[in-house]
């Protein structure tokens, strides 16, 4: 357990270095954030329907996707592609700790330091001048809490699953450009999945991608009421579980086709 | 001029010889930047079966201001990305090489490389604006499918000319390279709607500042037979396409500059 935490805490240190980088996203993510709740605000303006989530919700659920988009598992890792590429992958399997953890531990601190880098400037941002609410109880904001702490196990468990899938490195070109776009549709990044048809909204509340945005930040702006939090931490806990069965089924058929080429 | 044509279309085709030599990697990236775009249409869509109308746009009507942008932009995408390797070759010296051809610099960055990829997005694009086309109340004459036509070149001028500029920048800095990528995706984003719907300094910004109303906005409101709730005359929104080539003339002047001040790193 202490080498995994150590995997962990090295590379959150690491990544925590990337502090213009971090400040330049801020910027590219305030701008989209503007944009989008303009649009939502033409939206709403166009109807006098009552629709499923409040203008002010959705808004402070637009920036709440802004400040936690480093967390969304949309791209892979690109040091495992580059050592998938160069065969260096071979030491990654001579390390004495089991592949799909080692990854796993890397992922964790991946999806965190460079969200923690950018949340916070955009959570001030947001709340100082953009409309962003705070949480709508103190209930609330232990259930947001929880379940980003869910959702952060959940997304580590499917970057894992994707950076393992570069083993195979013709679908790695095809992971790369199609996924972003699916988990960036069905965790509600680019619209809540309460505004989706209702059809749709059952299917997206089934798969694994709600977990990682949608749930907490309903939770965030009351729309899930927090004595439903632990259906939300079921769900997260259900899923990252499966993905884990499944990675480690995938590393197991990926390590017995794998050659490395000599040089 | 027809010899650097020539020599350019020469460039592109040794780059897509190259690229087809993956073909699998080609296939599964235009397929992905196709789907890419497709699921971001999907967004809109749902957005409109939730809310019916948009300020009084239906779908179809949103559905060609997106088609215009995404033609332009994937196109200048594919055919001026050479301009993404700039700051590399900036840092490792190979610009140098291109100063003591005999040709000019902006051609050959521009010649470097074409993304065959982003035939997906392009795609994506036409296939859109055809189906708003059909979709529309709009009798489609030859002059109408024209206009359309030169918006469209109008905005491939000026991606073209956003990709110049950021190249630009990258002989002073290459830390401010994703601010100009923000506004280039961002424009992007918010052309897909009217830009009547924004608040009033975003929709300045993009008529004034960066003139992408003029290859979007303004030639759709003409076609689809709007009025500007701002008040633009006919004559400016018919003349508006040709913006987009005075941008592109405007940062080729920056760029040119750029390169008289260039110093090599000396490796």
């Amino acid at each position: 357990m202490t080498a995994y935490t150590a995997i962990v805490s090295a590379r959150f240190r690491m990544l925590l270095q990337y502090r213009a980088a971090a400040m330049a996203g801020v910027v590219t993510q305030v701008f989209w954030g503007l944009i989008r709740v303009m649009i939502f605000e033409a939206f709403y303006r166009s109807t006098t329907a009552s629709q499923p989530m409040e203008l002010m919700d959705v808004i402070t659920y637009v920036w709440l996707g802004q400040a936690f988009l480093a967390m969304i598992p949309w791209n892979t890792d690109p040091e495992i592609r580059q050592m998938v590429r160069t065969g260096t992958v071979a030491y990654e399997m001579l390390k004495p700790v089991g592949l799909y953890n080692l990854w796993y531990a890397r992922a964790l601190a991946t999806r965190t330091a460079p969200t923690l880098l950018r949340s916070i400037p955009i959570f001030v941002l947001g709340m100082l001048f953009f409309g962003m609410k705070a949480p709508e109880s103190m209930v609330s904001t232990v259930g947001f809490a929880a379940a980003m702490a869910g959702a952060i196990i959940l997304s580590a468990a499917i970057s894992t699953v994707l950076n393992i899938s570069l083993m195979w490195t013709i679908s790695a070109e095809g992971v790369g450009r199609l996924v972003p776009a699916m988990v960036i549709l069905f965790s509600g990044l680019a619209i809540p999945i309460p505004l989706f048809p209702d059809w749709a909204q059952k299917v997206l509340h089934v798969l694994p991608f709600a977990g990682l945005s949608d749930y907490p930040f309903r939770l965030y702006v009351g729309q899930i009421p927090p004595e439903n939090l632990w259906m939300v931490l079921a769900h997260q806990i259900g899923w990252t579980i499966l993905l884990a069965f499944l990675g480690k089924y995938m590393v197991s058929r990926g390590i017995k086709r794998m050659t490395v080429q000599g040089g | 001029m027809a010899d650097s044509l020539k020599l350019y279309f020469r460039y592109i085709g040794i780059s897509i010889r190259g690229q087809m030599q993956y073909k699998a990697s080609f296939v599964m990236s235009a397929v992905g930047q196709l789907l890419l775009t497709f699921v971001e249409f999907l967004t809109i869509w749902a957005l409109f079966d939730r809310f019916g109308s948009l300020r009084g746009w239906t779908l179809p009507e949103v559905a060609f201001f997106y088609g215009i942008v995404h033609t332009a932009f994937s196109f200048a995408e594919g055919v001026v990305r050479g301009f993404d390797v700039f700051p590399a070759m900036v840092k490792s010296g190979d610009f140098d090489r291109m100063l003591v051809r005999p040709r000019g610099t902006l051609f050959q960055v521009a010649s470097q490389e074409v993304q065959m990829m982003r035939i997906g997005r392009f795609i994506q694009g036409v296939a859109i604006l055809v189906w708003s086309a059909s979709a529309l109340d709009v009798d489609w004459t030859a002059y109408k499918i024209l206009f359309t036509l030169g918006a469209i070149m109008g905005g491939i001028f000026i991606f073209s000319g956003f990709f110049v500029l950021q190249a630009t920048l990258a002989f002073w800095t290459i830390e401010s390279l994703e601010i100009v990528n923000t506004v280039t995706y961002g424009g992007v984003e918010s052309a897909q709607f009217p830009l009547s719907i924004y608040r009033d300094w975003f929709r300045k910004f993009f008529t004034y500042v960066i003139p992408l109303a003029c290859v979007n906005y303004f030639p759709a409101l003409l076609i689809l037979g709007k009025e500007d709730p701002f008040g633009t005359s006919k004559v400016v929104m018919l003349l508006s396409p040709l913006l987009g080539f005075i941008f592109f003339f405007v940062c080729s002047k920056i760029w040119q500059f750029g390169v008289r001040r260039y110093t090599s790193t000396g490796s």
